[in-house]
Formats: structure tokens, sequence, C-alpha cells
């Protein structure tokens, strides 16, 4: 690794395409405005003569005081270094934006999304349907003159909840039978899914030319919402010739909350818990990234112990995600429980230290703009130095030592849902998945955030891109969060966890910022506008199992269909972030 | 050679086997339902079976632990409970979920109003147990509690708090927070005394 990378200047794309990009100089701002005519050459400029070849997010902004609708594009170059922003601005009431389809394919569901909860429509998506909400949805609900049934005011706090406080519940308020609007000319009872008839017909019927005299029937086989496999309510459409994937569909939202808009009622600080409940294996980096965003915005820095507290949790957090994913990945192998019961074993430690430090186990809310909540005592330190100089080595030695030989595992995962490094990096996939098609990707050496410079470590890479890569990734990521834990309890510096006194209401200048870490599951961004208020104006999660999906029928065309549950485990998603 | 995968994937379960019960030797009689027993289970030292038989057996709660706000309230000597609370609202500000609802008391005479809540509600079914009402509470009067056991049969006529509910001692808190309450004890005294001193040096 170089010192450049991450630090180096972007040149101007303005002056470079002046036809197509202008700079956006509003205050707080960064990047290009890009005309809607000009969009698609100029992602293409960016992507094949600058090397920008990762599309991490795509998102909308609803600018209603202006009429406009923003599209805000972040892309990357998978050798590291600092993103190209660039954004689309069309009338609200026309909102009609070029798709990306076509250049960045991991543009796919994140544009859906964007159709879905903003009501931006993409020219030439090859599948604009709604991807999180169910057709009965009236409107769009991002949108800002959108409101939910439970309305009461624009942001919180409630003036309702102080000095006078009157208790009520929402729900008698506004009771169940009537709190759901239909769209105009929408009747639950008359209602033909036509979402099953497009999501069928959008699995494209594959005339095969009769090789053979045998006559085969297509037929589609519906996974879940409820199957054992998906480690929740996930569901997926395959189409089969015999046992052998033509199409996929994956369907998702059942468990949708649109954690966006509460993220845009709520203020800045009462954001930080619910972002636990995004990714509720790992809530410790779900803090860790929004909290960077908002800091990014503010221009503060914690101090130093608060920052080695921050890299501990985060990393005590991907050995306990990665454990998980591998002990439940064998669970969906048929390896019943025995694997997935050790790996909750080393789990509980790393949840007995977070809950004596964050207090609590999942929903941690530990970290703060400007440093962590609370600080670490010895005994709990002590904890983490066994764990991690004794326990942790010894149990996933003998974790590798139990599977990683297994002739099963081996016949099972190697070679299945295989993903090209191309293909990894066109699709936008994150994390273990991208690193195991073969590209060294990892945002704590792309582009270093915290104090994630200081210390030694590998970026694990994979050559196969099939399951059992992915596997072995894992399995050596944890090693290299034991390697990163290890000096960080080696160096682990005293003084002060908080800069200043703690408020509860933070001023956050107006601006935008995206923020990312390496989460377990991949890169996870938060993309935050703020307008000065307390409540942010925009606030956008780039949730790494959503995107990852985007590649799920790519690894799954073609095999069996007894592997789609391995490769959705190998995958790694978790609902209350795919759905949010 | 085929086979010799599994085998060694066989011979670390049978290890885990075989450790419980070189443990259950080694601690005749005192591995379950005694308080050490439940310790060397859960520790890193452990070895062998790890889980613990609730609700027979209970894990301790580190002090940090954090479940449902209470309200904590000064003993006066004849046995009158005197609220830490102020009112303030920020609790109910600072409220993701905003489940918390306050009613501020007025003076009777004046009509103005007084520091003290007279009603005070949370709404436990909405609340998400972040503890943030307790970390921003400037008069240590809301608090996170340890016990977690509340299920009840009907969320409708139990669920919403009110401050009868709510309130515990001070002596709750500084038995469930030992760490917590003499911290917050030594501040306080230093700030009385540094008051004293200062009134004194006017004087």
């Amino acid at each position: 690794m170089t010192d450049s990378i991450g630090t180096e200047q972007t040149t101007d794309l303005a002056a470079l395409y002046p036809k197509w990009a202008v700079i956006d100089d509003r205050t707080g701002y960064q990047g290009y405005l890009v005309q809607p005519s000009n969009l698609i050459l100029f992602a293409t400029a960016v992507r094949d003569d600058l090397g920008y070849d990762y599309l991490s997010s795509v998102t909308g902004v609803d600018y209603l005081p202006d009429g406009k609708m923003e599209v805000v594009y972040h892309v990357y170059k998978t050798i590291g270094g600092l993103p190209v922003v660039f954004k689309v601005q069309v009338p609200r009431e026309q909102a009609v934006v070029p798709s990306l389809v076509s250049v960045y394919p991991g543009a796919d569901f994140q544009e859906r999304e964007a159709w879905d909860l903003l009501g931006i429509r993409f020219d030439a998506h090859p599948d604009l349907r709604r991807i999180l909400l169910w057709e009965g949805f009236a409107g769009h609900p991002l949108r800002k003159d959108w409101h939910e049934p439970y309305y009461e005011e624009e942001g919180k706090p409630f003036k309702s909840r102080w000095p006078n406080g009157q208790v009520f519940r929402s729900e008698d308020k506004n009771s169940f039978q009537d709190n759901v609007q239909y769209p105009k000319g929408f009747s639950p009872e008359d209602w033909i899914p036509e979402a099953e008839t497009a999501l069928y017909g959008g699995i494209h019927k594959v005339q095969k030319a009769n090789e053979s005299s045998l006559k085969t029937d297509q037929m589609i086989v519906n996974f879940g919402p409820q199957h054992p496999s998906t480690h929740g309510v996930f569901r997926m459409a395959a189409l089969l010739e015999g046992e052998t994937i033509v199409d996929l569909k994956p369907v998702m939202g059942y468990l949708h909350r649109n954690h966006e808009k509460i993220g845009e009622r709520n203020t800045y600080i009462q954001n930080i818990p619910f972002t636990d409940r995004l990714d509720y294996i790992s809530s410790m980096s779900n803090n860790f990234g929004y909290v960077l965003a908002v800091e990014k915005l503010m221009g503060i820095k914690p101090p130093e112990r608060a920052d080695y507290l921050r890299v501990m949790m985060a990393e005590l957090t991907r050995i306990n995600s990665h454990i998980m994913t591998t002990g439940f990945l064998l669970n969906d192998l048929g390896a019943f429980f025995t694997p997935a019961l050790y790996a909750l074993e080393e789990r509980e430690l790393i949840l007995d230290i977070f809950e004596a430090v964050a207090g609590s186990r999942m929903m941690c809310n530990y970290y703060r703009f400007g440093g962590v909540a609370r600080d670490i005592t010895d005994d709990v330190f002590k904890k983490v130095d066994e764990l991690v100089n004794d326990r942790l080595p010894r149990k996933i030695d003998e974790f590798d030592a139990f599977l990683t030989g297994s002739e099963i595992v081996k016949t099972r995962c190697e070679g299945i849902g295989v993903l090209s490094a191309e293909q990894a990096v066109a699709y936008s996939t994150g994390g273990p998945i991208l690193r195991a098609s073969g590209i060294p990707y990892d945002v704590r050496r792309a582009e270093p955030y915290s104090i994630y410079d200081r210390f030694d470590f590998d970026v694990i890479m994979g050559s196969h891109g099939d399951v059992y890569d992915r596997y072995l990734i894992r399995i050596e990521e944890m090693r290299q969060s034991v390697r990163i834990l290890k000096q960080v309890v080696k160096d682990f510096p005293q003084g002060p966890i908080f800069n200043g006194k703690p408020q509860y209401q933070v001023r956050v200048p107006a601006g935008e910022a995206y923020g990312r870490v390496e989460g377990p599951k991949g890169e996870l961004g938060y993309y935050i506008v703020s307008n000065g208020k307390p409540n942010p104006w925009r606030y956008h999660v780039r949730a790494p199992s959503f995107i990852n999906l985007t590649s799920l029928a790519k690894m799954c065309i073609g095999g069996k269909i007894a592997d789609v549950v391995v490769i959705l485990g190998s995958i790694d998603i978790v609902l209350g972030e795919v759905d949010r | 050679m085929d086979g010799l995968g599994i085998l060694r994937g066989l011979w670390t379960t049978f290890k885990h086997f075989i450790d419980t019960y070189l443990e259950d030797i080694t601690y005749r009689g005192k591995r379950y339902y005694t308080p050490e027993g439940i310790q060397r289970r859960s520790s890193s030292k452990g070895r062998g079976i790890f889980t613990v038989q609730y609700p027979e057996e209970k894990l301790p709660v580190p002090e940090e632990f954090r479940f449902i706000p209470i309200l904590v309230y000064e003993e006066g000597p004849n046995g009158e409970k005197k609220q830490r609370c102020t009112s303030c609202g920020i609790c109910a500000k600072v409220c993701p979920p905003q489940c918390i609802w306050i009613v501020r008391s007025n003076d009777p005479i004046t009509g103005r109003p007084i520091p003290s809540p007279a009603q005070f509600y949370i709404d436990i079914d909405i609340c998400m147990n972040c503890g943030l009402c307790a970390e921003f509470c400037p008069f240590d009067a809301i608090k996170m509690d340890h016990d977690y056991e509340i299920a009840t049969t009907n969320r409708y006529k139990h669920n919403i708090y009110n401050i009868d509910k709510l309130s515990r001692p001070v002596s709750y808190y500084a038995k469930i927070r030992p760490k917590n309450y003499d911290h917050e004890e030594a501040i306080r005294a230093e700030k009385t005394s540094r008051k004293a001193g200062s009134s004194e040096a006017a004087g």
C-alpha cells in the first residue's frame, strides 16, 4: 500500500467534461451536477476513462422547497481512494432520470428502492417495480409531503410530551381499521396481485433449443417468505428446468418499517439507537458508520481513547458476525446446530463484553458524536485481553480444524455460486463477497477511517469467488480482527472518552456527508443531508446485505435448487438491514 | 485420504463432549445451580457445556445493564418521598421513540410552574431501552433498571407506567449500580462543598 491512496486529489471533472458537468457549489456540498440527458455519457466516461468502476450508493433526495428531486451517485475506484459524487436534478412532478443499470448493474435494486420510496422513475430500467412496499401502498413515503397514518409532527421532539404530557396510544387515536390508505381506484378485496404476474413475467422464459427428445416443463418454485434457510422473512421465486435454476428473483420488504423516514423525523442523536436495529447482529458497526457521517458534517473528531474503543468494539463485532455466519452456513448445509452452537459460545463471550460496556447485548447504542458513551472498566478490559490473547485465537483454530478440511463442506461449497471479479465489481457487492471474487477491496484500507491506518493487518482475498472462498475469507478475517485487537489492547491509551460536554441536541451545519465503514457484511454507508435544523433532511443507509442481494440471481443461475440455500447463507443477509 | 477431514471434525465434537464430563468431575456437584458454576461456564476459561438453565439459573447482569427507566426519589427521615425529578423535560425531548410524557405541576397559590412532576408516564411497550434519558438527565433522577422480568398478560392494562410504578428509592438505585452511585455522590459532595466554600468566601 502506498501512502497516496486515500489522500490523492481527484481531478476536476468540470474542467475535464465542461459540456456535461458543473461543480455543485452549494455550501457544504461536494461533487458535480449533471444534466439528465448527459448522465449515461458522463457515467460511462467516469467509469471507463477515469477508472471509477465501483458504484457505492445511489439514492434520491426530495428538495421540497426548491421543487426538485435529486439523485445522488457515489462512485469509487476499487484500487482505493476518494469518491466522485455526481448528482442529477429533475422537477418533482416530472421526476424521470435515465437508469444507470446499463453502466453499473449494481444500480438495479438501489434504483428500484429510489422509485419505491421517492417516486423517481428510472428510464430504461429493466424491471422497475416496487421493491420494499407492496402495490396497494399509496404514494412514495420518503417524499416530504407524504405523511404516515400516525403522523404527529414533522420532527421530534413532539410537543405533546412535555410540559403537559397527556398520555395516549397512537393506535387508539388512529385505530387499526382506519390507518391504511390505498392508491386511487385500489380496492384490496377485488385486487388480483399483479405483482405476482409481473414477478413471474419478469422471470423470463428461456426457450431452450429442443436438444433432447425428452420434453421438460419449466416450473416455478417459491422459497419463503417463511423458510428456515432465509433466516427471516425473505422470498425467492425460482424458475426451474429439472433441478437447474434458469432464473431467480428475490422478493423482500416483509420486515420493512421505513427506517429512513423514522430517521428523518428523529433528531441526530435519536437515530443512534435506531441504527442498532438495522443489522442487529453487528450493531456496533452500524453506530460507527452513522457517527462518522455526522462527525464529518460537524467537523469534529473523538479523542484517542474513544477511537481505540470504537475500533475494539467494531472488530469484536466483526468476529461475532463472521463466526455466526460460518456457524449458520453449516446449518444451511445440514450440519444441524453443532457448529452454530460452537459459534454461539464465542458470541456469548463477546456479547458479555458489550453488555458490560454498553449496557445491552445487541442494541448497544454505544457511539456518540465526538466519542463513546461509557468508558471501559479495568475488569472488562481484562476480559477483552483474555479473549483476544488466549481464547479467540484458540477457538478460531478449532473452528478451522473442525470444518475447513471436512469433505462434506468441500463438496457442497467448492465451485458453487461463483461470481467472477468483473461481476462482483459490476454488481456493487461488498465485503467478503467482493474479496472472495479476487478484489482486495476493504474500506479500512481503501479509504481509512478512524484510526485504521495505524494497524497492521492483511486484506484477505480469495480467487475462485465461490461459497468455499467466502467461508475461508470469513475464517481468515476473524484472525485478522484478532490481530488488530491485539494491537488495540497493547497500545490502549489513557485519557478522556469524549471531547467537551455531551449534548442532547447537537448542532449540525447544513451540507451533505457520506460516511462509510467496512461492516462485517460489506460496505456500510450513511448519506446524510442537513439543513441546519435539529432533524436530518435526508438520511439514507447504504445497506450492504441489501445491495449484495443484487448479485444473488447471477450466482444461482445455472446451479441446482439445493444450492440456493447455501449461496444465500454465504451472502450473509440480515433481514433487518435488507428490508429496513 | 478421503474422510480424514470428517474424522477430524468429529474429534472436535468428541472433545467438547468429554470436556463437559471432565469439568463435572473437577467441580464435583458445584457446576450447576451455584453462582460460581455459572461464572465458570460463562467465562473465557469455560470448557464443555456452556448453557444456563433459565429460570432456575440466571446469569448475573453487569452494572451497566439497562432495562426500562426508573425514577429515583430521596427518602426523608419520616418516610416521605422527594422526587429528584424537576420535570425539566430533557428525557422527554431526547427519547427516540417519544414514549415519555411529563405533566409539570403548578403552585396551587401562584399558578406558576414548580420544579416537580405532577405526573410522569412511560409507555414501556414503546420504550426501546436505549438509556439516553438516563444518560442526559442533569439531576440523576431517571435511571435504567435491572429487572427484566416484567411480562404481563394484558399489555393494554399494565404497560403504561405512571409515576408511582416508576418510582424507586435511592437505596434501590445504590444497590443495583453501586459504582455509578458512588461516583455521582462524590461529584455531588464536591459541588456542595465548593458552593459552601464560595458562599463563605463571599460572606
